[in-house]
């Protein structure tokens, strides 16, 4: 088994909890795993990206290249435009419908592309796509898009539901527990 | 145990497992998280978040010389504030343990450039230690405090992005206590005048050599710490840190020297490698540090920095580009131009305190001598309100010479934070007092070290471990060095600020204005979400205070009501009163 998934999404969503999450059930049973993520600057509000690579065997480089994510997980749609070259041939991609304008755009220098959906569906092998914001909000918090689709993803990842249940419990601060495990189911059944 | 770990967590752990004691650091990018994981340490550990990296290390020193084993941590840049301390604590080596940690940034992720701090260390005269996973951060610092005290020498441990911020499994181990070893006065040891250098250089070199010839013999974590994996002997590659990873990634059956003393380098035993080699390659990110001194000593290097650049990151990609292997196979269509999608700049917060003194700035065309810190990031539009940023308090003797060789501080003002100013902006403001200065200096009371994750500082009322602390008085800091005028303002009144600014960049006198208001990453300050009413006249005065919950839908601005805290800035600023507090909450 050898997984590599992109986290990526705009500074400010929480692509580090989601891919901690995901790190630390790979760590449970018995993966090599290791992550690569963003800190500084981009965290305000810039692009940002987290490498999470898990394998039954040797884990070298933490980072993801080109054409080697088997999932890419976007918490917005232009993240996940910007992040296509890194999607494997048949690669599956969860992405979250939600748009967030880019001060660029906001000033009207460039425009939000409009031939990312077209894209987007052309180059995954599979493609999920759906209001993540609307499920986190059904679940109790917009803050809680990450780990609706962390729900969403991990159809495609080797975990049960009763281990994801654990993993929150334990890296969740205890009064957004039951937030974090509705968001997640919420977004499994998406 | 085995946990995941950040690197800098690893680094922290091993520290901590190796019985450090005391702890002075200045944050930035990327090694804040090592001291910061300290902080979360009981009692056995003094942390400290010192007011720059010069003090950090001088703090270190002298712990050292108390005889604990201690820790200064710092980015790239820091270890030029440092420098001072640094090299002549080189000559004088150790009493208990010493080990400073710096953090480069290829690919200038966070920084203002891709220095290298390997020259650093090895001009300096200390062992320089290089770990390649979150693991060996663990190791290598353990490793790393037995080698100083062992040879007595500090010790620079050498980090980068990638090491500081990946995460891996690391097995914990125990903390081992030490006893502070006594102090002994020597001062042909620890007093570096002129008489006394000349020999402690003499001892430096000597150690050095040393450690050079008995690198094969240094473990850490059980293994060597520089080892030979000898695989196809057609293909020899000298490499260390994270290029080691990408190596293994992308080039599975070559033979690799793995050096984790990166310096001094072990030459006799690069050399035994590459007489067992067809070719040898050397692959370092940066300068052609390995590569220059491996052909100095007469080893024959096949490819180097012949086949790879001097800037920014490496990866698995590039090495096997460079070595003609194919790359992964990506989905996309090769004649996607995905590189033409908007990019996304990084922008201060929604509700963030420097935006109204920048909306103010950047209406008056003020020319402004910027900083380092969150606000920085004025410099983009729409405010576009930076004119320079050089390094950390750089903006107050930037300004000073701007006027003295204009002969005009006429709408000219210096601009910089909290943590900056104490970092080192009170000496160049010391310098406009003695030299007759007449211009303006803004400091951004934020009341946190912003940028690098919300620090306390000597102006913020909290230690380290966040419990209470003296927080200096910025008026009376100030005041004290002489200026005279000095205004303290909320940035968030506009009228009264643009005012303020009118009069004191007019005035023939040197004078400070305090803009104080606290990041609202502190006070998590939330209010009710505002709406644009159709009052609203599509002048669009709003969008130039850069707020990134303002989106423009339908040719109009438009507040998107998940991000919005209720800040009330953009009201403010908006000519026809068209912008209201909802009252229905969220
Ligand atoms: C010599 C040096 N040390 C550390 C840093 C990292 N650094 C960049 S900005 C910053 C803090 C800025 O804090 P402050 O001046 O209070 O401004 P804020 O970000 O809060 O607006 C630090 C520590 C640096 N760039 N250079
Ligand atoms: S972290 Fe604080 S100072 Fe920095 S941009 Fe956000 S609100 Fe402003
Ligand atoms: S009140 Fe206005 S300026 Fe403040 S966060 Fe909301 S939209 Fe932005």
């Amino acid at each position: 088994m050898k997984k590599n998934i992109l986290i990526v999404g705009v500074g400010g969503q929480g692509t580090l909890l989601a891919s901690v999450l995901l790190g630390n059930l790979a760590l449970e049973k018995g993966y090599d795993v290791k992550l690569s993520e963003v800190h500084g600057m981009s965290q305000r509000g810039g692009d940002v990206v987290t490498h999470v690579k898990i394998s039954d065997d040797n884990v070298s480089s933490p980072l993801i290249e080109k054409g080697e994510a088997d999932i890419i997980i976007a918490f917005e749609k232009l993240e996940a435009y910007r992040w296509l070259p890194f999607l494997a041939e048949g690669g599956v991609m969860y992405v979250n419908e939600q748009q967030i304008m880019p001060m660029p755009v906001t000033l009207g220098q460039v425009e939000y592309p409009s031939e990312a959906d077209e894209i987007i569906a052309k180059t995954a092998g599979r493609l999920v796509s759906f209001d993540a914001l609307a499920v986190a909000e059904q679940a109790g918090s917009s803050k809680a898009v990450n780990v609706v689709l962390l729900g969403a993803a991990s159809k495609d990842l080797p975990f049960t539901e009763e281990e994801w249940m654990k993993v929150i419990e334990a890296n969740v601060k205890p009064k957004f527990v039951e937030l974090n495990k509705a968001a997640f189911v919420q977004g499994a059944r998406a | 145990m085995k946990r995941i770990m950040l690197g800098n967590e690893a680094f922290a752990r091993g520290a901590w497992e190796a019985g450090v004691r005391v702890v002075s650091s200045y944050p930035g990018t990327p090694s804040t998280e090592v001291t910061e994981a300290l902080t979360k340490c009981g009692d056995e550990i003094h942390v400290e978040w010192a007011p720059n990296e010069k003090v950090g290390v001088e703090v270190a020193f002298g712990a050292c010389l108390g005889g604990a084993r201690a820790l200064s941590t710092m980015k790239h840049v820091g270890l030029n504030v440092a420098a001072d301390p640094f090299y002549t604590a080189a000559y004088n080596g150790v009493n208990g343990g010493l080990v400073l940690l710096v953090a480069d940034d290829n690919g200038c992720h966070s920084s203002q450039n891709e220095q290298d701090s390997r020259f650093h260390g090895r001009s300096a005269g200390v062992p320089v230690f290089e770990p390649s996973d979150p693991q060996e951060c663990k190791d290598f610092m353990i490793a790393a405090y037995d080698l100083s005290e062992k040879y007595d020498t500090v010790v620079l441990m050498k980090s980068g992005t990638r090491i500081s911020h990946s995460r891996g499994i690391v097995e914990e181990g125990e903390r081992e206590e030490r006893e502070v070893i006594p102090y002994e006065k020597n001062f042909q040891k620890y007093v570096s005048m002129p008489a006394m250098a000349r020999k402690l250089h003499v001892a430096q070199e000597k150690r050095l050599a040393q450690i050079a010839e008995d690198a094969k013999a240094i473990t850490a974590g059980g293994q060597p710490i520089n080892r030979v994996e000898m695989n196809d002997p057609k293909i020899g590659i000298v490499t260390s840190g994270i290029c080691y990873q990408y190596v293994r990634e992308a080039l599975p059956q070559a033979s690799v020297f793995k050096m984790g003393i990166i310096s001094p380098m072990p030459m006799a035993d690069i050399a035994e490698f590459a007489s067992k080699v067809e070719k040898l390659y050397v692959i370092e990110e940066g300068l052609p540090f390995f590569e220059e001194q491996i052909r100095a000593a007469g080893i024959p290097v096949h490819g180097g920095k012949d086949m790879f650049t001097i800037q920014g990151e490496y990866s698995a990609n590039l090495i096997r580009e460079a070595f003609g292997i194919s790359v992964p196979k990506a989905a996309l269509d090769e004649n996607a131009d995905i590189a033409a999608a908007p990019g996304r700049p990084p922008l201060l917060c929604a509700g963030c305190p420097h935006k109204g003194l920048f909306y103010v700035l950047s209406k008056l065309k003020t020319t402004v001598m910027g900083d380092i810190g969150c606000y920085t990031l004025a410099a983009l539009p729409p405010t576009n309100a930076i004119d320079t940023c050089l390094c950390m308090g750089g903006s107050i003797g930037m300004e000073h010479g701007f006027e003295k060789a204009t002969g005009s501080s006429k709408n000219l003002v210096a601009v910089l934070g909290d943590s900056t100013f104490l970092h080192s902006g009170i000496t160049g403001l010391l310098n406009m007092v003695y030299n007759e200065a007449t211009g303006t200096v803004i400091i951004l009371d934020n009341r946190i070290t912003g940028m690098t994750g919300h620090q306390q500082n000597p102006g913020s009322g909290k230690n380290a471990k966040g419990e209470t602390a003296p927080a200096v008085n910025f008026e009376e800091l100030v005041t004290a060095l002489g200026v005279k005028n000095v205004t303290v303002v909320d940035p968030f009144e506009v009228k009264e600020l643009e005012e303020i600014i009118r009069r004191e960049t007019e005035r023939d006198e040197l004078s400070v204005i305090i803009t104080r208001r606290p990041c609202v990453m502190i006070t998590k300050q939330t209010g009710t979400p505002n709406v644009i009413t159709d009052e609203c006249r599509n002048c669009r005065q709003c969008l130039k205070i850069g707020c990134p919950t303002i989106e423009v839908k339908d040719g109009k601005p438009f507040i998107v009501q998940t991000n919005c805290i209720g800040c009330g800035l953009c009201s403010r600023v908006c000519p026809f009163d068209a912008i209201k507090a909802v009252k229905e909450g969220r």
